[in-house]
């Protein structure tokens, strides 16, 4: 779900800059000295997972896992997600350079309001509970990313608009995929190592 | 994202970058960066479709200055999302204008056909000049130029860490990969294959925080305090001054084109 250069106007790039500056600069407020190598190996971590396909139905999909980047995370997803949208952009030619911050903004905004909101639920309790909890806050995250998505376009110009509302439907099925993915991730992480959450994301514990 | 790095692209970060440069090798990493960054701001205010081809021409020029490979860089230029591509086919529909040709009732407006290819003019080549200038430079050589560019010192470690461990972490997902396809893992539409990624990210995430802490250990045992110590300094040269002047110039004159020719 990258937009590319040229798409967007430019109140909504701009915006866009303005609030992935103000987001990162809180991200990194979050990471001290002593967490940098758990943020930097997570954000490799949901590089790699990037570049993993999932079969549906005839075609496949490549998973985002923000939801799931958020709930580990927290504030710190937004700069770790931001670096691996820079990598794309630089290194793979996906995405763009002026639209980096509308961009991660779209992405790690909705990873880190998925952090915020489900990342207790999905850290306490019984493991089953936490992967539900996590699996609904990966599926709310991708969700959310799509709508923002869509709005950054519909705000850019009307003729954007039937095409968003098309996107959007069509990326029901990978919202569901996404949450189910997440909550067996939780639920794995969940049984082999429960103080991954406290590890990753100093503030929760 | 994997089709198009191929199946013989061992390394995603680990390349001869060095080499590839080419002409562009020589300058500055500051300047390079700089670089990119005025030409795709430039290019995002053009509108004339001239001076849109122009700029997709200066990009090739650069391109061809680079010793990138040319079809495979070309390819990933083209490459873009999906989502994208649906918005942009559906645009002549979308937008209002002089009827072009009418489809199943729909009419396809020229307005919206250039709006198309105006989008379509500036993402090719704002990306094709950022493979080229940055994408050229050694991933190490980013991190010591953004930071010398004034970019927070955190997000530097972060950006340094993420290129250092994504080849070693996708070795491990191959592996992991790998040991389920010996166990007869054949990905389909179901609930098995969905639980059985589900736990192979669940598990990346556990082995990358585990072998975080062990790295954490072996930066404090040396005494890791958050400073970066650059390996070369940079300097300016002629060459740069030239990149420099001449770039400049050809962003003027596409301005110059674009506001003659709309």
């Amino acid at each position: 779900m990258h937009i590319v250069d040229g798409a967007l106007s430019n109140p909504v790039v701009i915006a866009g800059a303005v609030a992935a500056a103000g987001g990162i600069a809180m991200g990194l407020r979050h990471l001290t000295l002593e967490r940098i190598p758990a943020a930097g190996m997570l954000s490799a971590s949901f590089f790699v997972a990037s570049l993993i396909h999932v079969p549906i139905g005839p075609s496949s999909v490549h998973l985002i896992m923000n939801g799931l980047a958020g709930l580990v995370l927290g504030w710190a997803a937004f700069p770790a997600l931001f670096v691996g949208l820079l990598l794309q952009a630089v290194f793979f030619g996906f995405g763009g350079l002026t639209v980096l911050g509308i961009n991660a903004v779209n992405i790690a905004f909705p990873a880190v309001l998925a952090g915020l909101i489900f990342g207790r639920l999905a850290s306490r309790g019984t493991p089953l509970a936490g992967a539900i909890w996590g699996g609904i806050g990966g599926g709310f995250a991708i969700a959310l990313t799509t709508a923002m998505v869509a709005a950054s376009l519909a705000l850019s110009g009307d003729e954007f608009l039937p095409a968003a509302q098309l996107v959007f439907v069509a990326h029901i099925p990978i919202m569901v995929i996404e949450g189910v993915l997440s909550g067996f991730a939780i639920l794995l992480v969940r049984k082999v190592k429960p103080d991954l959450f406290y590890a990753a994301n100093g503030a929760t514990a | 994202m994997t089709h198009v790095l191929g199946q013989n692209a061992d390394h995603l970060t680990r390349t001869r970058f060095g080499r590839l440069a080419g002409a562009v090798g020589a300058l500055d990493p500051r300047v390079r960066i700089l670089g990119a960054v005025a030409f795709g701001m430039t290019v995002v205010s053009l509108n004339g479709l001239l001076a849109l081809g122009l700029a997709l021409a200066v990009a090739l020029g650069l391109l061809g200055l680079s010793h990138l490979p040319l079809r495979a860089t070309l390819l990933r230029m083209a490459m873009v999302d999906g989502f994208i591509i649906v918005m942009l086919v559906f645009l002549p529909f979308t937008m209002p204008g002089d009827v072009m040709f009418t489809l199943w009732g729909y009419p396809a407006s020229w307005q919206g056909l250039w709006r198309a290819v105006q989008i379509a003019l500036t993402a090719n080549a704002v990306v094709l000049v950022l493979m080229t200038l940055v994408g050229t430079l050694e991933p190490v050589t980013l991190g010591h130029a953004l930071h010398k560019l004034r970019v927070p010192e955190t997000l530097v470690h972060l950006l340094m860490f993420t290129i250092r461990y994504i080849e070693v972490l996708r070795e491990e997902y191959l592996r992991l990969r790998a040991a389920m396809k010996v166990r007869g893992f054949r990905p389909g539409t179901n609930w098995h294959t969905y639980r059985s990624i589900g736990y192979l990210v669940g598990m990346m995430l556990v082995r990358a925080i585990e072998r975080s802490e062990r790295i954490l250990g072996a930066m404090k045992c040396r005494g890791f305090s958050g400073r970066i110590y650059l390996l070369q300094e940079f300097a300016l040269t002629r060459a740069d001054a030239v990149f420099a002047s001449l770039g400049l110039g050809a962003l003027a004159a596409l301005i110059w084109v674009d506001l003659l020719w709309r």
